[in-house]
Parts: structure tokens; sequence; C-alpha cells
């Protein structure tokens, strides 16, 4: 037996120096895997990131089924989601595997995103890989707006009718403009068929080749981490940082238990909740779409709604949409409008703590009074928190530069 | 102190939280059914009054017999001879012969396929509409769900015939409005009143599985999938805490 494993091991190692010989197959495992140093505090807000990783994955492997038995025509989308809900082996799982994926894709990003915001993620030398984070986020929010419109449910259909006729606000092309969009006069088939190339082919490549994108400006730098200090400036002999542990195994196996606790949260709302009340599966998705009959009250999906709450709080449509656009777009500056001379949270001292708690009231209260029928009690409050909203970005870049700071230290502490 | 400020910080952020109110598919006047999905003998009964009182103008074009058979524990003898009344196969869907021009002559509008009713609806509100009907001043049928509606009381056999009693109601601009108090039973019909309200979360848990029939199954292999994820993270928990045990 030990002959043969060890016979099996020389093979083994044969094989792969075949490859090193003409693939960095070696090579690349050390550099990104077992010879990358990450920081060892990492906490709870660091799982994210390979967790939306793992869901991409999921979306991808959920949707090439989902492809193989959905049908993109205005005819025939509705019934061919719900003979994948009846008809298809195990169909049921894989289009709940896909919807508890998108809503979970958004959960994970935006707790991600607030990481950065709590660690000073963004700031020198990461405003790439922010930036590069950015635009993953707008490329998934189109992907998800392309996608909510294939089951052909009134959702479907009026949510893409409110959304795309925001581009005719524009002035001058707007209204060819949506036509463009739509390839019709209002949303038709053509329209349904056109969202399933972008969001199966188009949209999917883009994220795939931001993700790789994401991931090199990572390696690069290295993570941060809830010190927000750079663990290269303290080595030992051999040239590795103080604080740094290979990512492999360490950071491999922790992620396996985030892993493990994503899955069972994942698998809780995907086999007993995949409604999620109404906000993952809308209630009104399930009549089919119908372009004569306007639904009593159209609302996004919930990871839109602060956004479209921005949108709602201005009377006129156009500096709607422009605030709505500026509400995403000022993200991506963060990185230049954060000018604190600290990362984290931890040493950036009492205001940021209030701007931040702030800003998060604000964005969830939006999203809670983007799904509302909209009073004008409700209005006066979506303006208050679009000020809000705005005012964390503006303040942040006035009190940053100059607001005390705690001293960091030298080395990452537990 | 360090963590209660901690606490106090999330705790700020999750209060927006508290008044999350998403609104649900019922809305007023919906009361709870108790429907049971299951409860197989309830089903079984529920698909009986539909093919029965419903499914002559309200088709389920995404349910199909069979399935109907696997699920309810029926024998396909069974159901082609209590459920099936058209010349519909046992592996077809429950369609109807009506023509949807005629229907539309004779109701106004085509009446909805309910395939999905128990999903955009709910079983609370499907429960709550067949109760729902009554005799308004005008002789007409009409529902405190859908008012004025153009489906007359097709079960009005079973439960009889109610009249709305009102009561007055001041709103908050200061106004009195007519409102239903409760309804009075003018003619009773071949149930009682509680067998009436069997038979309508009868009704209600056929079309709430109906809506979705893999909801009978999804639960059964949730648990089991979570049951398995929970071994399976303890013993990457573990591993992960070897391997990280020379890590100060």
């Amino acid at each position: 037996m030990a002959k043969f494993t060890s016979s099996v091991s020389k093979g083994a190692g044969a094989l792969l120096n075949w490859f090193d010989d003409r693939l960095p197959v070696t090579k690349f495992w050390n550099a990104t895997m077992t010879g990358y140093m990450a920081p060892k505090n990492f906490n709870f807000w660091y799982y994210m990131g390979s967790l939306a990783l793992l869901v991409l994955v999921i979306q991808i492997f959920s949707g090439i089924l989902l492809a193989m038995h959905y049908k993109p025509s205005a005819e025939e989308a509705f019934a061919s989601v719900e003979y994948i809900m009846r008809d298809v082996d195990w169909g049921w799982l894989i289009r709940y595997m896909h919807t508890t994926g998108a809503s979970f894709f958004f959960i994970l990003i935006y707790l991600h995103m607030f990481r950065s915001l709590l660690y000073g993620s963004h700031k020198a030398p990461r405003e790439l890989l922010w930036v590069f984070g950015m635009f993953i986020y707008v490329a998934l929010m189109a992907e998800a707006f392309l996608g909510y419109i294939l089951p052909w449910g009134q959702m479907s259909y009026w949510g893409a009718q409110v959304i795309i006729n925001l581009f005719g606000a524009i002035p001058k092309i707007g209204e060819p403009l949506t036509q463009w969009i739509r390839g019709d006069f209002f949303i038709s088939d053509a329209t349904l068929n056109r969202f399933f190339a972008l969001h199966v082919i188009a949209v999917p490549l883009a994220i795939l080749g931001l993700v790789l994108l994401h991931l090199v400006a990572l390696r690069e730098n290295g993570s941060n981490n809830p010190d927000g200090i750079e663990i290269k400036k303290n080595k030992d002999a051999d040239g590795n940082p103080l604080d740094g542990i290979p990512f492999h195994p360490y950071y491999t196996v922790k992620d396996i238990f985030g892993v493990g606790m994503f899955l069972i949260l994942f698998s809780f709302v995907l086999f007993l909740w995949p409604e999620g009340g109404g906000l993952f599966l809308e209630h009104d998705n399930f009549i089919p779409a119908d372009p004569l009959v306007t639904p009593a009250h159209i609302k996004p999906v919930w990871y839109f709604t602060p956004f479209y709450a921005i949108l709602k709080a201005v009377p006129d449509k156009l500096m709607g949409v422009l605030l709505m656009g500026a509400s995403v777009a000022i993200l991506f500056f963060l990185p230049w409008l954060d000018r604190s001379p600290v990362k984290s949270i931890r040493y950036k001292g009492l205001w940021y703590k209030v701007l931040l708690a702030l800003f998060t009231i604000a964005f969830v209260r939006l999203g809670l009074l983007g799904m509302a029928e909209g009073t004008p009690a409700q209005t006066w409050e979506m303006r208050v928190w679009t000020l809000v909203y705005f005012m964390f970005f503006v303040l942040l870049f006035f009190m940053s530069p100059g607001a005390k700071t705690k001293p960091v230290p030298d080395r990452v502490t537990h | 102190m360090k963590k209660l400020a901690k606490y106090l910080f999330i705790a700020a952020l999750l209060l927006p939280l508290t008044s999350l109110t998403v609104s649900a598919a019922g809305g007023a006047g919906v009361e709870h059914s108790g429907a049971n999905i299951n409860d197989t003998a309830s089903l079984q009964r529920g698909a009986k009054w539909y093919v029965n009182y419903c499914l002559g103008c309200h088709t389920i074009s995404y349910m199909r017999y069979n399935r109907l058979a696997e699920d309810l524990d029926l024998s396909e003898e069974m159901v082609m001879k209590n459920l099936v009344f058209s010349d519909s196969k046992f592996g077809e869907t429950m369609d109807i012969a009506m023509d949807e021009e005629q229907a539309k002559a004779w109701f106004g509008k085509t009446p909805p396929d309910l395939s999905l009713i128990g999903r955009s609806r709910g079983a609370d509100w499907v429960y709550s509409y067949l109760l729902g009907f009554y005799k308004d001043e005008n002789g007409e049928w009409n529902n405190t769900l859908l008012p004025n509606l153009s489906m007359p009381h097709v079960l009005w056999s079973l439960q009889g015939i109610q009249t709305p009693v009102y009561r007055q109601e001041t709103s908050e601009d200061g106004f009195t409005h007519e409102v239903i108090d409760h309804f009075k039973l003018t003619m009773p019909g071949s149930q009682s009143p509680e067998e009436f309200e069997e038979t309508a979360r009868d009704i209600a848990a056929f079309l709430d599985y109906a809506g979705e029939p893999a909801k009978l199954k999804r639960k059964g292999v949730g648990v089991w999938v979570i049951l398995f994820l929970a071994f399976f993270t303890f013993i990457a928990y573990l591993l992960k805490a070897e391997y990280w045990r020379d890590v100060h």
C-alpha cells in the first residue's frame, strides 16, 4: 500500500512538473494562495467577499440549468417558469437557488461595501480595488434588473416599464432612447428577448472580467484589515509580514467554515422561506404580465429601493433621475472623499461613528420608504434621509482631513 | 465599555428596521384561514369542491391531474372517475372546454386561471373571499374583498344567502360612512356556517397547494439539507480551530 501511494504521488509530482514547465501552475498557486500573506486579524466582515464569489458561482450554475428550460418569449416565458417549477425534475430547487441567490448577492455586496466604510479598505493604495468593486456593483444592478423581466409577471413588466421610462426624462433624446432600449413602442417580446441575451451573456461576461480585475488588484496590495494597518511595514528576517499568515491554509479553512454558516442561512431561505415575505419573490409577479392592467403599487425589488426612494423624493422627474444617478456615482469617489489620515473606524474618532451610523440608518430607511405606498409624510421623510445620505459624503470630505484621530498601533490588535 | 458602545452602535443601526412593514398578500378584511397543505384529506376535499364548483370557469392550467394524484394520495382510477369531468387525459392539465369569447360575453371578462392565486393572493385571501359573498341592496352578488365583482356566488347553495348589517363609522376626515358590521344569514344553505368555513378552508388549502406543488416536498428536503450543513459546518469549525491553534 505504502509503495503504491508513494508511486502515485511520484507520478502526480511528475505530472505537475510536466505542467509547470508549460504553465505556471505551482507559481500561481504559491503567489496567490500559500505565499500570499493575509493579515491575521480578519473578523466577521471579511467573509463577505469569498461568499459573494460563491454566490456568483451558484448564479452561473443555476442560471445555465434554468436557461435549458426557460423560453424567452412573451407568449411562453411565464408558462415556462411554471413548467420549471412543476414539471422539470428539481426545477423548483434550481429556480429558488437563482432567486434566493439574487437577493443574497446583494445582501453580501452591501455588507462587503459596508466593511470598507468601517475599515477604510477603499483608501490608498486600494482605490482601484474599490473602483473595480463599484463597477461590479453597477454591473450586478444591471444584471438583476435585466433578469427580473424574465419571469414575465406583472412586476417584471411594470417594474421594467418604470425603470426604462426613467431614460425618457433625458431632454431631446429621451423618447427615442427608450424606444431603442425596448426595441418597440412598448415593452414587448423584442424587449424580453434582448434582455435575456444581455442577462445570460453580456453582463455575466462583464462581471467575470471585473471580478478578475478586482482580485488581481486585491492580490497586488493585499487585504486591508480591521485596524487599517499595512502589515507589510513590519517584516521578519525572511521578509514575511509579522502580522501575516499564508492565505492557504489559514483563510481557506476559515472560509470553508464561513461557507457552511452561509449555506445554512441560504438553505433556510431557499427551502423554508423562498418568497422572503414577498421581498425576494413579489406576490404580484405570480400574475402574468398584462400591458392593460397596471398593478396598484409598482415598486422595484428590495435591493433597489433605497435609490428608488431618492428618485421619488424629488418632484421633478429629470432632477430625480439625476439625483438617483448621483447617489450611486458618488460612491465611486469614496477613496478621494475620505481624506482621513487613518483608515479604520477604530482610530477615526467619534465623529465618523456618528456619520456612518446616520448614513446607514438613512440607507436602510430609504430602502423601506422606497417600498412604501408613498404618502406625503413619507415623501418628506424620504427627502430628509436623502439629504442625510448625501451629507455623509460632504461632511466626510470636509471633516476627514482635520478631525482628531486616535494613535494607530504599529501591529494589528485582536 | 468599548463593547457596550459597539452594541449600542449596532442597535442604533437596527432601529429603523423596527418599523418595517411589508404589505402582505392580504390586506384589510383578510381573515386567518388555518388552511394546511399538509392535511391531505383537506386537500382531497378541496380538489373535489374545486372541480365541482370552480373548474367549470376557472382553469388551473399549470396543474396536471397525475401530479394531483401523486401528491394527494389518489389512484389514477379515483382521479379519472371523481375529478375529471371533461375529456382530459390523466397526464393533462386542469383545463376546461369553455370558450374564452363566450365566457367574456357571460361574465364581462374571462374568468382568470387560478393556478397561482395561492401565491399572488394567498390562502387566507381565498378563504376570506369565499366567505365574503353577500346580496347587496340591489339584489346583486357582492363581495367584501372584491366590491362589485362580476362573479356570482357559486357556492351559495352550500352557504346560503347572507345580507349585511351596517353600522355608522366616522372616519378621520369627519365624515360618517356606512360600513358592514356583520352578516346575517337570511337563507340557510345545505351546510351549517361551520361546515361552510371548513369547505372554504379546504378550497383555500387546495389552491395554496396548486400554486406551488413543490411546497409539499421542499420543506422536508430543506430540513435534511440544513441538518447536513449544520454537521458539515461543525466539522469545518473543528478543522479551522485545529489549523488556527498556532496563530496568535
